[in-house]
């Protein structure tokens, strides 16, 4: 199977300070289709350059890079941002939603940016509320980003990196801003798109997230000094009903009926 | 992007800051309202000036007499007394196409009648004077040719004259003195006003040339020749052929007159106010382009503003020139509504000012077609730097930016 990433000894040097900054010192990596990474590190680490990277926002100092077969080095801008709308969806900490936009409206805005397939409005529209309704937010599609919960403006940025079918979903610090019940209800969302078949690569620094995911990535100074796949992994599913139960005892909610 | 959805979003972001987006506008309303405003007032002022020459008279040529040269040294118009009564006789007895000659003597005296006197201007004028004036005589009538032949003591006066000399009287078959001659009235002119220059016309006291040069005046000279010409295309070639009859009077002497339409007479006139509309409406641009500077402010403030907004067009595939087109339309759509709303203010108070001021003004549809086209400009000058300020923004710096 060709990975959907595939990385040879990327390096990322900054020179905008007086002193350059190596930030990513020599980095090999191979991502196939299906898997679901967390990338960790300590802050200063160099994971944010690596998503970066990963995310085609920038380009390498040395080394190659791979999309789905595409060597992004030889990329103008232009093209690159085309590559970051058809191959990539994008999860932020912060959510970025537009502000006073409605939760369809942020959903659509990758599609009214695509170049290769001309849709209609109505195809536009369709696909938008297929995404909102896979993240489980279909009823609250005329709602603005400050209607909505943190959780559930999560969800609706993970709609917006699904309506193009990307490649890969990157996502940086997705549950950075939840508390530990949201976070675990947006890995749930992960989870099970995962388990539909997409590629999920996330940044986190919680351990207990990153043992959601199937491998684990851990860098310092620059290098992967970790790299391995997570053995019996939590399951959303099951740790949410603790979680319920949990809360019932102690009175927060009222007791599932059962 | 479709280019609908550009402008969809453009709208949507102006619509989101509503006072900051009027107040922006305000500058171009007030641009263009005072550009339409000041054009207007110009074009009413020009026609209103066309219409004072036209109630001067109307296919009037006017022969001045020349400078006088010796030794090389010219003097002005005016500066020599050389043309005859003769001249006058000759053009009107040997050019076609003409319909009335007076020659023309003019004078200051002291005037007296009743006990009262008044110092005005006497002019000796032909029986054609009125009809090529277009001035109608209101009570009595003209002096004949008769009167002319005979030098008789007969005038015709204004109604500045009828105030001064004979209030409260019927001025006809009165008489007043000039020089110590008695004049008998027999007309007195409809009132005219003041000319473009600012002379009162109705200020004067009109007697048979013949009279005025033989009794008044004593000159064998004469100020000039009005010539009324049959129709406004033949002006030209009745100016030539009284230039051409009067150098051959002349004799292969140099020409000592000058000969001038009643067009380009009021050319001089017109070419004030449009002085005025010229520096009125410069100021009016001024404030145009400062309005322009605004729209660019509130631009750069929106661009800043929205960093974040812009890092995630970019981050999910917008191009540059995408985010570019969209604060291009913003700026566009801004200045144009501050010129649709500046047509409005302009059209408005030009019918305030006509209405309550009645001040002429005529509102041009090329000033209007002029003022969407340069807001549109405006629109597109002022918010290109910041639109490509926005579409340069680096993705990642843009996501950062708090």
């Amino acid at each position: 199977m060709t990975p959907v990433v595939k990385i040879e000894e990327i390096h990322k040097i900054y020179d905008s300070g007086e002193v350059p900054v190596h930030a990513v010192r020599g980095v090999s990596l191979e991502i196939v289709k299906g898997e679901f990474v967390a990338l960790m590190g300590a802050s200063g680490s160099g994971k944010s350059t690596l998503m970066n990277l990963l995310g085609c926002l920038d380009r390498p100092t040395r080394g190659r890079f791979y999309l789905d077969g595409i060597d992004i080095s030889q990329l103008d801008k232009n093209e690159l941002a085309d590559l970051r709308n058809q191959k990539l969806g994008f999860v932020f900490q912060g959510f970025n939603l537009l502000a006073r936009t409605t939760a369809l409206e942020n959903v659509e805005l990758p599609m009214l940016y695509g170049r290769h397939r001309r849709m209609s409005g109505s195809q536009i529209r369709d696909r938008a509320m297929e995404c909102l309704d896979a993240v489980g937010l279909g009823n609250r599609a005329d709602h603005f980003p400050n209607q909505l919960s943190g959780g559930q403006q999560q969800r609706v940025a993970i709609a917006r990196a699904l309506v193009n079918h990307p490649q890969v979903l990157l996502a940086d610090e997705p549950t950075g801003n939840l508390d530990s019940k949201t976070s675990v209800e947006v890995m749930g969302v992960f989870q099970k798109l995962n388990a539909s078949g997409i590629t999920i690569v996330m940044v986190t620094h919680e351990l207990d997230i990153a043992h959601y995911c199937k491998r684990n990535l851990i860098l310092r100074d620059g290098v992967v000094v970790r790299d391995e796949f997570v053995k019996d992994r939590s399951i959303a599913e099951s740790e949410l009903g603790k979680l319920r139960a949990a809360e019932a005892a102690a009175k927060l909610t009222a007791a599932p009926a059962a | 992007m479709r280019f609908t959805n550009t402008l969809l979003v453009a709208l949507r972001a102006l619509r989101r800051n509503k006072m900051r987006s009027v107040l922006t506008a305000l500058g171009i309303i007030i641009g263009i309202g005072a550009v339409i405003t000041i054009v207007s007032m110009g074009n009413g002022a020009k026609a209103r000036v066309e219409a004072q020459v036209a109630a001067l008279g109307q296919n009037i040529i006017t022969v001045y007499p020349g400078s006088f040269s010796s030794g090389g040294m010219r003097g002005g118009f005016g500066s020599s007394a050389t043309l005859t009564v003769e001249d006058a006789e000759a053009i009107a007895a040997e050019i076609e196409d003409i319909d009335g000659v007076s020659p023309e003597v003019r004078d200051r005296n002291q005037v007296l009648a009743n006990g009262l006197n008044w110092n005005t201007s006497v002019n000796g004028e032909s029986p054609d004077y009125p009809y090529i004036k277009n001035w109608p005589i209101v009570q009595g009538a003209m002096f004949s040719d008769q009167d002319v032949k005979s030098l008789a003591k007969v005038c015709v006066i204004g109604k500045t004259v009828v105030d001064q000399l004979f209030p409260n009287e019927d001025p006809i078959g009165q008489t007043l003195r000039i020089r110590n001659l008695p004049f008998r009235v027999v007309g007195v002119l409809d009132v005219k006003g003041f000319s473009l220059f600012g002379s009162d016309q109705d200020d004067v006291v009109i007697i048979p040339y013949t009279s005025h040069m033989r009794r008044v005046s004593r000159r064998a000279n004469i100020s000039s020749i009005l010539v009324q010409g049959a129709s406004p295309e033949k002006l030209d070639v009745v100016k030539q052929r009284i230039e051409d009859l009067l150098t051959q009077r002349r004799r292969g002497r140099e020409p000592d007159f000058t000969v001038r339409t009643q067009e380009e007479i009021a050319q001089t006139a017109t070419e004030t106010s449009k002085t005025m509309t010229l520096l009125l409406g410069g100021i009016a641009v001024v404030s145009l382009i400062v309005g322009g500077i605004g729209v660019m402010n509130i631009m750069l403030v929106s661009v800043t503003e929205r960093t974040r907004e812009i890092g995630i067009r970019l981050a999910i595939g917008a191009h540059g020139r995408d985010v570019l087109t969209q604060f291009l339309i913003e700026a566009v759509l801004l200045s144009v509504l501050g010129g649709v709303l500046g047509i409005l203010c302009g059209v408005g108070a030009s019918e305030f000012a006509s209405a309550y001021f009645g001040m002429p003004t005529l509102v041009s549809p090329g000033s209007i077609v002029a003022a969407v086209g340069f807001s549109t400009a405006i629109g597109v000058f002022f918010g290109f730097y910041p639109a490509r300020k926005a579409a340069q923004l680096d993705p990642i710096e843009a996501l950062r930016y708090e």
